[in-house]
């Protein structure tokens, strides 16, 4: 029995935010049919009317709202537009254009979720005497003897447990995640037999405020032009010009535009962004394997780590595989130390951890640690523990 | 919050029930085959009854028969006033004419006067007004002055704070300058008294869903002597002035639906006055902090005596700290309908034009809702939002709190 499902329990009043998109009308159908009683909420984050966008798959578009509306009318509830155009380009939009200024790569999700989702929206929500806001995302919510957990969704596929992994406990205690424990495919279906009109609607995956998917436009519209060079790493050879760094992210190989080959003629990858001199490094993908990571500002689930290292998985992209690795906090960062190398990371992006299916919590990495330069030495005051063995809900 | 079981309607401003009369006229004439415009025993039928639904419009405001043309609603006509007045005038070449407009004209005024700006260099002069709504005489009149004034636009009432305007005098003034005056009668009709002749305006908009009559359909009286160019070219109907087959049954109904208003008019405004009075005590009374926007009705003042100031069916607040959107929401909720009285966009409410142009801070003006009533209202629904209005505002204000701090 999940969670949030109320029968002989107390009846909550639930906010169900409402993309327009098939996932999040099935999860408030489901609130629905749990018995709680259920306001849909469509947030507006851009205020401009996105009309000429229609042929694009991200959010917010005209059709979106309508999209959303009408699912509200056919489950019978109320349905609203929340503005929060102001808090997502204060706290999404500028926090993305002045990471890439910094020359890093923000995860947009992540913050949105973070800032906004189960932020500004929760907090209203919370103010206006509602006791939780329930998503379409697929993650699973459960209640272990430190209180509440989040999960992987069934779903591998599927799984956007990393996009939440910015979330603390406090607002996961009034997060309903009611598609987690099934694959899309059995909620597509679930949206064509309740007759929803979105049951076939594509799936997003764009940046939803750069509709046309030209990051690199986008941020050039934002940031001006910064002309600078790309660069070889073994000759030093000025391979080509840009228009600015913030083009560019670790680990890229497509848009370089570097017309003259590598001698061996293998493909060259952004192994370094330097924002000072402007300069993007390119050269062989083995420069990016990286042992280690150094994280700030490190966001539990549950309990916080400590300085004593545990055995964890660590996930550094939204459906990359996760690797074994140790990880501690120092000085309020987070190190994790990789036991099998992972190939371009860029700074900026988050690394979550996790307990088998469990999220530990989130760090923005910071440092990434070449595969070439020495290992940190593990703290000497204990020595290395799997959190498995540690916790008694743990088993095999 | 419980169930609720008792639905307050208090959004009459923005819609009303259709009058069971109108609606037995409506499918009696949807009954009837003829084109209007036709020539045929069938179509003369039909114009039969679009004649006399122009004579009895006519008769009951106080105009000519010849003075009614009929549009598909408030925000046709007021497009047609104000756009068609303006192309009508001769074009100077040396100073593009002149637009007085009042700073609180619905967005059905305030966007074709904002839009002949940007687009036919009209010289737009905004009318301000006081803290309680009220334009300024001796602004218009100054502003007449100048001269070369295409028209003068300023609603009969206003839709947000129901305010009332010195529309006779402003008639005077622009009669005076020779400049055509337009004025948006759209919420006055049927609650204060309405005579077209006797106030003196060149064109005078009114709309029928909001005196119960069906929606789609209204009409701007203009005044026979004077002609404007059309917005819609076609069959060449209502002078050539509005082009397209007349909607004899919705044009019918809406006859009734006039005839009602204007023969109930004293008794509906005394009806909905006492309420909204008993409203705003309550209101004031039970959520302290809270604001009174737009003047106050003078008591005792006489339905037909012509001297009142603000629409005996509005009722509009601020409830500072409040996000007048959480409490639309809160308020649903518990049952009541009501409405910030402003425009929104997809759904998003935009601070008031109106409050703002009274001076009103935008967080207080993000704060307000309007109540208004109409024919169904009942002293159970005025007590249904006294009931409902404090643990709303205690909500909407926590919310509203989280903004703040968010915006810090």
């Amino acid at each position: 029995m999940p969670r949030w499902a109320s029968h002989g329990r107390r009846v909550m009043k639930v906010i169900a935010a409402m993309s327009g998109g098939v996932d999040s009308a099935v999860a408030a159908a489901r609130v629905i049919d749990a018995g709680h009683e259920v306001v849909g909420i469509h947030l507006a984050l851009s205020r401009k009317s996105h009309a000429d966008t229609a042929g694009s798959r991200g959010c917010c578009t005209l059709d979106d709202a309508r999209d959303a509306r009408r699912v509200a009318d056919m489950l019978g509830i109320p349905f609203y537009v929340w503005d929060f155009s102001e808090r997502f380009a204060a706290d999404v939009i500028e926090d993305f254009v002045s990471e890439y200024e910094q020359g890093r790569t923000p995860n947009p999700c992540l913050r949105c979720n973070e800032q906004i989702k189960f932020s500004a929206v929760l907090d209203r929500a919370l103010a206006m005497d509602f006791d939780a806001v329930a998503t379409g995302h697929y993650a699973r919510i459960k209640r272990g003897l430190d209180g509440v957990e989040l999960h992987r969704a069934v779903d591998s596929d599927k799984d956007q447990s990393y996009v939440l992994g910015v979330l603390r406990a406090d607002q996961l205690e009034h997060a309903i995640f009611p598609l987690g424990d099934d694959l899309k495919s059995t909620v597509r279906l679930e949206a064509e037999k309740r007759g929803l009109l979105v049951a076939r609607k594509p799936d997003s995956h764009d940046i939803c405020f750069i509709p046309d998917g030209d990051t690199a436009g986008f941020l050039e519209g934002r940031l001006g032009r910064s002309p600078g060079q790309i660069v070889d790493v073994t000759t030093g050879a000025v391979l080509a010009e840009h228009n600015g760094t913030f083009g560019f992210t670790i680990g890229q190989r497509r848009g370089l535009r570097i017309s003259q080959p590598a001698d061996d003629g293998a493909p060259r990858y952004v192994v370094d962004i330097d924002i000072t001199t402007r300069q993007v490094t390119v050269g062989p993908p083995e420069l990016l394997d990286i042992r280690g990571i150094e994280g700030i500002r490190p966001i539990w689930a549950g309990s916080p780590l400590g300085a004593t290292p545990v055995s964890v998985m660590a996930q550094v992209r939204a459906h990359g595989d996760p690797v074994p690795a140790f990880a501690w906090i120092s000085g309020g960062r987070l190190i994790v130390d990789l036991c099998e190398p992972i190939r371009g990371l860029a700074r900026g992006q988050a690394v979550v951890l996790y307990d088998r299916t469990r999220v530990l919590g989130s760090a923005t990495v910071d440092v990434t640690k070449p595969v070439s330069v020495p290992r940190d030495a593990i703290p000497p005051e204990s020595a290395p523990r799997s959190l498995v063995d540690s916790t008694v809900h743990g088993s095999a | 919050m419980g169930p609720v079981t008792h639905r307050a309607y208090l959004d009459h401003a923005a819609t009303t029930p259709m009058l069971p009369a109108a609606r037995t006229r409506w499918l009696q004439v949807s009954e009837m085959a003829g084109n209007p415009s036709s020539l045929h025993a069938a179509g003369r039928l039909v114009r039969q009854v679009v004649e006399e639904a122009r004579e009895s419009i006519a008769a009951d405001l106080g105009t000519r028969p010849s003075a009614v043309i009929f549009t598909s609603g408030g925000t046709e006509s007021d497009n047609l006033a104000v756009k068609g007045l303006f192309w009508q005038r001769e074009p100077r070449v040396e100073t593009p004419p002149r637009v007085l407009a009042s700073s609180i004209e619905h967005h059905a005024v305030l966007d074709p006067v904002q839009w002949l700006a940007a687009h036919e260099g009209a010289q737009v002069e905004w009318l301000g007004v006081d803290a309680l709504g009220r334009v300024s005489l001796a602004q218009i009149e100054e502003s007449l002055r100048g001269g070369d004034v295409a028209l003068c636009t300023v609603m009969w009432a206003n839709n947000e704070v129901g305010t009332i305007e010195p529309v006779r005098q402003i008639a005077a003034l622009c009669r005076e300058a020779g400049v055509p005056f337009h004025t948006d009668a759209v919420q006055s009709l049927g609650q204060i008294p309405l005579n077209v002749a006797e106030v003196g305006a060149h064109a005078v908009t009114i709309s029928s869903h909001k005196i119960g009559g069906p929606f789609g359909v209204g009409a701007l009286i203009l005044d026979p002597a004077l002609t404007l160019t059309p917005i819609m070219h076609g069959g060449g109907q209502e002078r050539d002035i509005r082009s397209g087959t007349f909607d004899a049954p919705a044009i019918a109904a809406f006859a009734v639906a006039v005839q009602h208003a204007v023969t109930h008019q004293p008794a509906h405004a005394a009806h909905i006055r006492e309420l909204r009075d008993q409203l705003v005590t309550a209101v004031l009374h039970a959520v302290p902090g809270s604001v009174l926007n737009g003047p106050v009705s003078t008591s005792g003042s006489s339905p037909t005596s012509g001297d009142e100031v603000r629409l005996p069916g509005n009722a509009h607040f601020s409830f500072p700290g409040c996000e007048g959107d959480a409490l639309l929401m809160l308020l649903d909720a518990a049952g009541i309908d009501c409405s910030t009285g402003s425009a929104c966009t997809a759904g998003i409410p935009e601070p008031s034009h109106v409050l703002l142009a009274m001076g009103v801070d935008e967080p207080t003006a993000r704060a307000s809702l309007r109540f208004s009533l109409g024919r169904s209202t009942t002293a159970d629904d005025v007590e249904a939002v006294v009931r409902a209005l404090p643990a709303a505002v205690e909500r909407a204000a926590r919310a509203g709190l989280m903004t703040a701090r968010a915006r810090r």
